[in-house]
């Protein structure tokens, strides 16, 4: 009991500071109209089934998988990365999209985007409190997981501090994955498009910091002069890398800020995307 | 309080509107009209700034709304053609978030959102989801949240969209208060709307303002207004008409109906003299001791030259 009580402390003091930037960045640095856009989509997620629909999901892939097929528990060391981590990523491929995709299409759908965009407010207001309540609602996802690290606890003596480093950097990647389903939900009226497409550019933003390919185009830099650009960009906006770095918990400032732009560029994107459309 | 400068809008190689101007001041009422597909919509949403003008201006109260984006949008309650709603909001709930959205102070927003639906009828349905509700409904939810930050400037396209009679006379009436103290601009394509409740009115055909005046001038423009329907009887048709036909105010006769006791018909004034042609009229009758049961000066009928007008438009 002890050790859940220490375990908790551990893991609920970080969460809670997180949530705590989070609230106070609401209230008091952002604008009112970033907070009550936030307001309202955060609702809608939990009003409609799609956020618990999600939720299930998430939780019974990440937890079946990993106990029954990637051995965890046979695995007689704690240690979460191989097994649990490192499949993570894969999966929000797809909920992360799932989570994002009503962003700016269903606006679109219903029309509201009009009254939102004629009211007075900037733009980046309504990107910015839509893509934080999506946030949360992953952020959420994720605190639920918490039964796993309790699990692995229970078993033996795992380093808290990796597991943790693992949450953040599979934060980070879901935080990637809805920047671009927002990018893409903005050109489509179509959720189920927004859907399909945010998923092929999360599959390829994933696969393209494949360590595999990076020692390819080192082979292939002499003679596959047109693809080698394209390449090479795919493979230097490729997120695995960055996630692997810092979920092994090596907390590398290159790799923050990796994020922080990518995320930064998305965002604004979204933003040029709305834009283009209206003219 | 609206100023409308030359705006453009070309889709692709399709233009929209083209070179449209007017100006909206407060205390008016600017009815916008004209055939579907006009530019109607597409210029109301170039003036609430949710597209963006190929060419042109415009400013609200002072305020561009390119430049001086979020000022000039606060001044603004803007009620869209399709009347979009959340679906999975309330009707109470929808109309909170749009005041706070409209910067209402913080502690006067439940005051605001009660006066917007006792405003537009809202109260059986105020904690209905907003999916459940028929289009009348949400047509005046959308409208509720266009008033609901009591704006300058009101911008309306197609308010009475979907309403039934009562409702429709409801709102003509409130558009008719409101524009005391503000400036509205709406849009529509019934004709008895602009003759309840506008002070001017525009008529717009193929992305350009054709006519542009009082809803009386407009009807003066059409050209059936000043004709003259005279029922008499004392003389036989032909003869009247002869004599009618004689008087310098008279441009043509239009016969309805003849027999030998006497005559209906419409008589067109000629140019220039239609406010001398009744009183021609009446004395041509006394001098002949005619039986008059009838004489009337037409008004001029604004659905008259609203497909006049845009007729003449596409025959071009």
């Amino acid at each position: 009991m002890d050790a859940l009580i220490t375990l908790l402390l551990e893991f609920a003091i970080p969460t809670l500071v997180v949530a705590a930037v989070f609230v106070a960045l609401l209230l008091y640095a952002l604008p009112r109209e970033v907070r009550t856009i936030f307001k309202r989509e955060l609702k809608s997620y939990f009003t409609s089934p799609i956020a618990y629909v999600l939720f299930v999901v998430f939780l019974g892939i990440s937890n079946a998988l990993s106990f029954f097929f990637t051995g965890v528990l046979e695995g007689g060391e704690a240690d979460l990365f191989l097994p649990y981590f490192q499949y993570l990523p894969w999966y929000l491929i797809l909920i992360a999209p799932a989570v994002g995709m009503r962003l700016w299409s269903e606006e679109q759908r219903l029309g509201t985007l009009e009254l939102i965009l004629t009211m007075p407010l900037a733009p980046w207001h309504a990107i910015l409190g839509k893509y934080l309540a999506a946030a949360v609602v992953l952020f959420t996802m994720l605190v639920l997981s918490f039964p796993i690290v309790w699990t692995i606890n229970f078993l033996g003596e795992p380093d808290n501090g990796v597991i943790l480093a693992g949450f953040v950097a599979t934060y980070l990647v879901a935080l990637c994955f809805l920047a671009v389903t927002s990018v893409v939900s903005a050109i489509t009226r179509s959720q189920l498009v927004a859907l399909l497409v945010s998923v092929a550019i999360c599959l390829v933003l994933w696969l393209g910091g494949l360590p595999h390919l990076s020692e390819m185009l080192m082979n292939l830099k002499g003679g596959w002069l047109v693809a080698w650009p394209v390449l090479k960009l795919i493979n230097s906006v490729g997120v695995m890398p960055h996630f692997t770095e810092l979920a092994k918990g090596v907390l590398g400032l290159r790799d923050l800020v990796f994020f922080v732009t990518f995320i930064a560029f998305c965002l604004f994107a979204t933003s040029v995307a709305i834009r283009v459309k209206r003219a | 309080m609206i100023e409308v400068e030359n705006l453009h809008k070309h889709f692709g190689s399709k233009v929209a509107v083209d070179g449209v101007s007017f100006t909206v001041k407060k205390g008016e009422v600017l009815g916008f009209l004209g055939p579907n597909g006009a530019g109607k919509s597409t210029t109301m949403r170039m003036v609430t700034g949710f597209l963006p003008a190929t060419k042109g201006r415009v400013r609200i109260g002072g305020a561009d709304i390119e430049e001086n984006e979020i000022e000039a949008k606060s001044k603004i309650g803007y009620l869209p053609e399709a009347a979009p709603l959340y679906s999975d909001m309330t009707v109470e709930a929808f109309l909170r978030f749009a005041a706070e959205m409209r910067r209402v102070p913080a502690g006067e927003i439940q005051a605001a959102v009660d006066r917007a639906i006792e405003t537009t009828f809202l109260e059986p349905v105020r904690h209905q989801s907003v999916d459940t509700l028929s289009k009348g409904y949400r047509h005046r939810t959308c409208f509720a949240q266009s008033i609901i930050h009591d704006p300058e400037v009101l911008i309306l396209d197609e308010p009475t969209d979907g309403l039934d009679p009562n409702q429709k006379h409801e709102i003509r009436q409130l558009i008719r208060r409101m524009g005391e103290t503000k400036a509205i601009l709406f849009s529509t394509h019934i004709l008895e709307e602009v003759e309840a409740s506008c002070t001017r009115a525009i008529i717009i055909d193929r992305g350009r303002v054709v006519a542009d005046g009082t809803p009386e001038e407009l009807k003066a423009k059409a050209t059936n207004a000043g004709t003259v329907v005279l029922r008499a009887t004392g003389l036989a048709g032909s003869g009247i008409r002869a004599e009618l036909e004689k008087l310098d105010a008279t441009a043509s006769v239009e016969v309805v109906e003849s027999s030998d006791e006497g005559l209906t018909a419409r008589i067109q004034p000629a140019k220039g003299k239609a406010d001398q042609l009744s009183a021609a009229v009446f004395g041509l009758c006394k001098d002949k001791s005619l039986t008059v049961h009838e004489l009337k000066v037409e008004e001029g009928r604004l659905d008259l030259l609203f497909r006049e007008i845009t007729k003449k438009e596409t025959e071009k």
